[in-house]
């Protein structure tokens, strides 16, 4: 970093906090500011996670537990401040959601942080059943099976503003997402940030220069609780799944949970409408990710920018429209094959085994429909073999053009 | 006694099917230094898949058909899944399976739907082997308890008696050398792989039936035997062994006990103010708690002993 004032990193952020800003009076429909407020939360979430899994390199499966008891002390502190038992303003809420998160994060990462990856990653599993069991044995803090209820009109309005309108929550959430996107980015600049980088890469050599991975991994667990404690406590005031959006944004790179996060949500709202099967078309796209692009969406992204520099993503054009017509073709002979299967299971006895898919009527008890889908699977999948060859030659010129501008 | 005697013969049963699940869980761990988090699915699928066979061909071909189906899918994962990601790294690896796992979970939904499936207890060992004092103890918990047990036998010969064992052993600790004998170690960690889930297929086979097959019970019996791994120490067959009983008998005793703090205080004559926010923790009975016991003895244990049982590495 050169000691000029960034003024690129200031124009990345001024757009983003624009984006955010104009976002819900471009998207005017009613699910879509509550769908917006979800991608806030979610990206808070998501980099609070990334603070493990990408910076530090822990995978946890427990992170849940600190976005789960953030928002149950935020909740409680909310019913306070509407029995007028708790002086605090509620847009400040986060901060209580926050500091519950901070300190279940000290409890439990003294005991997880002690290892680091698979067994770390085993036993965080563990604490967060362990929390999930005992969610079920004190009713009167989790309410139980039903949970608690909270009702965010409280408190004194403060210039007219108590978060009755959900667009008022949205720039709350909003608010608290740009905050803590800055404080997240700020302390990946931080020796601590770099520190949890070098833990990461190679905790022996972490030690030689003279840190304690494992007191590295707890303080980085304890602010990713704190902050997860914030994203749980938002959700309170507003009413997932965070590995996935981690990863398929790209943990690599500090940006890739934001893009996740924001793609995960808009596919969540968008083809759960469409389908009940979207859980499985989710997994699945997991599962492509880590076989194809292990460095996640931002990692395509970046992986691109030698081929747009030396001029010659134009060769990549041709054969990724190709490809992504094979896997288009792919995804309908698929599709169709998930879709008329859990027809066939789930509504065939209430309204008959006939089901319209892709604006068609196809009579699921015969083989036919089954047979046309299964051979479009299998000419996509044939023709997406045959075009990766071409990408492939794509991408050999574009390495060509990288090593000559290289001087190679 | 007599609740003594049965609930500890239950323990029994339960602690050596999940000694079927986490021993292919371990070999599989001190082989690939993957954590196989679709383990328990693979558990889910024996079961499901034996009773789709049981519904066609009986519960005996059933007995042998699923666990081979499973072993089959399991080379399968390791061929085209893990070899693929193994280049990324350990963590591509455990999320790969955990993807697998979730997708596992949503094909079964699709499939068989979201409820429980009828899948029972074949009627000629559904009657009671012998009685204790006045329980008539089911004869397939005797079945369940013999299928393991010789299962265990078998493994244990397998590993230490046969010349693919010894290979095997070897390339847990020298993959390289081994290698360089000119044994073809990729396919020795497919075939163990294989195994362990062949070995999970089965317990699923004669579990699923004896509790509850439906989608939640990869999710349930799946972190029981992480715990019986981390209990038992990551790595270790005797210590996942030990493990797998300590844990069975405490999860099966415990859902019997009815007592409380609040009573334990009542005996020693301790006087409590039942106002205090803490009753509620008074009040806890041990039924009550028992889903929490076998996580507060894995933390337990990591504080006391972080590498496990008898485990021999740490971290």
């Amino acid at each position: 970093m050169s000691a000029m004032f960034p003024w690129r990193r200031l124009l990345v952020w001024s757009a983003m906090a624009a984006v955010m800003i104009v976002a819900p009076l471009v998207f005017t429909q009613g699910f879509a500011v509550s769908m917006l407020s979800q991608m806030g939360i979610a990206i808070i979430f998501a980099l609070s996670y990334n603070m493990l899994l990408g910076q530090t390199g822990m995978l946890s499966f427990g992170h849940a537990v600190y976005f789960g008891l953030g928002a149950f002390f935020a909740a409680h502190a909310l019913n306070a401040i509407g029995a007028n038992t708790l002086g605090w303003p509620v847009s400040l809420l986060p901060l209580i959601g926050g500091a519950a998160g901070l300190v279940f994060g000290v409890i439990f990462g003294y005991i997880t942080t002690k290892h680091s990856g698979t067994p770390f990653a085993m036993i965080s599993l563990g604490i967060a059943e362990m929390v999930a069991a005992c969610s079920l044995m004190f009713p009167s803090f989790f309410g139980g099976e039903g949970g608690i209820s909270t009702d965010r009109v409280v408190g004194n309005p403060v210039m007219g503003v108590d978060f009755g309108p959900s667009i008022q929550v949205y720039y709350l959430i909003a608010a608290w997402c740009f905050v803590c996107m800055i404080a997240m980015f700020a302390l990946t600049q931080t020796p601590l940030g770099r520190m949890a980088n070098a833990v990461r890469d190679n905790p022996e050599r972490a030690r030689f220069v003279g840190y304690n991975p494992t007191r590295v991994r707890f303080f980085m667990l304890s602010l990713a609780g704190f902050f997860a404690g914030i994203a749980g406590a938002l959700e309170v005031i507003n009413f997932g799944n965070v590995l996935l959006m981690a990863f398929i944004g790209g943990i690599g790179h500090f940006y890739g949970p934001i893009i996740g996060a924001v793609l995960v949500t808009f596919l969540q709202s968008a083809l759960s409408n469409y389908t009940q099967a979207w859980l499985l078309y989710f997994g699945l796209f997991f599962l492509v990710m880590i076989l194809f692009a292990p460095g996640g969406i931002a990692s395509l992204l970046t992986l691109h920018k030698p081929a747009v520099q030396t001029r010659t993503f134009g060769r990549l054009l041709l054969p990724y429209a190709g490809a992504a017509a094979a896997a288009a073709i792919l995804m309908l002979g698929l599709v169709a094959l998930v879709e008329m299967l859990y027809h066939l299971e789930t509504k065939a006895e209430q309204v008959g085994t006939v089901m319209s898919l892709f604006g068609r009527q196809m009579d699921t008890a015969t083989a036919q429909p089954w047979i046309v889908a299964a051979g479009i699977l299998l000419v996509g999948g044939v023709l997406l073999v045959f075009v990766a060859r071409f990408v492939r030659a794509g991408w050999g010129h574009v390495t060509v053009a990288v090593n000559r501008a290289k001087g190679i | 006694m007599e609740f003594f005697l049965v609930t500890l013969l239950n323990s029994l049963s339960y602690g050596l099917l999940l000694f079927m699940l986490s021993s292919g869980l371990t070999l599989i761990f001190s082989m690939m230094g993957v954590l196989n988090f679709a383990h328990a699915s693979f558990y889910m699928l024996g079961a499901y898949f034996a009773y789709q066979t049981s519904t066609y061909v009986g519960f005996w071909p059933a007995l042998v058909i699923a666990p081979l189906v499973v072993a089959g899918l399991g080379a399968l994962t390791e061929r085209y899944g893990l070899r693929t990601v193994h280049k990324y790294g350990h963590v591509a690896e455990l999320l790969f399976t955990f993807g697998l796992a979730y997708i596992i979970e949503e094909v079964v939904h699709l499939i068989w739907g979201r409820a429980p499936v009828p899948y029972r207890i074949p009627e000629i060992l559904d009657f009671s082997a012998f009685s204790i004092f006045s329980t008539q103890y089911p004869a397939y918990r005797v079945f369940m308890m013999l299928i393991s047990v010789a299962m265990l036998v078998a493994l244990y010969l397998v590993l230490t008696r046969t010349r693919i064992g010894m290979i095997i052993q070897a390339s847990l600790s020298h993959p390289d050398m081994v290698q360089a004998l000119g044994h073809n170690v990729p396919t020795v960690f497919m075939l163990v792989f294989a195994g362990g889930a062949a070995l999970a297929g089965l317990a699923g086979v004669i579990g699923g039936n004896a509790f509850v097959t439906e989608p939640g019970m990869a999710v349930s019996v799946g972190t029981i035997v992480f715990v019986v791994v981390v209990f038992g120490g990551m790595g270790s067959l005797a210590g996942a062994f030990i493990a797998s009983l300590i844990i069975g008998a405490v999860q099966t005793f415990s859902v019997a006990f009815d007592y409380s703090l609040l009573s334990l205080f009542g005996t020693i004559g301790i006087k409590v103010n039942t106002e205090s926010g803490w009753m509620e923790l008074w009040k806890v009975t041990i039924a009550q708690a028992a889903p929490v016991l076998p996580y507060l003895l894995m933390v337990a244990m990591l504080i006391v002993r972080p590498k496990g049982l008898m485990g021999t590495r740490e971290g």
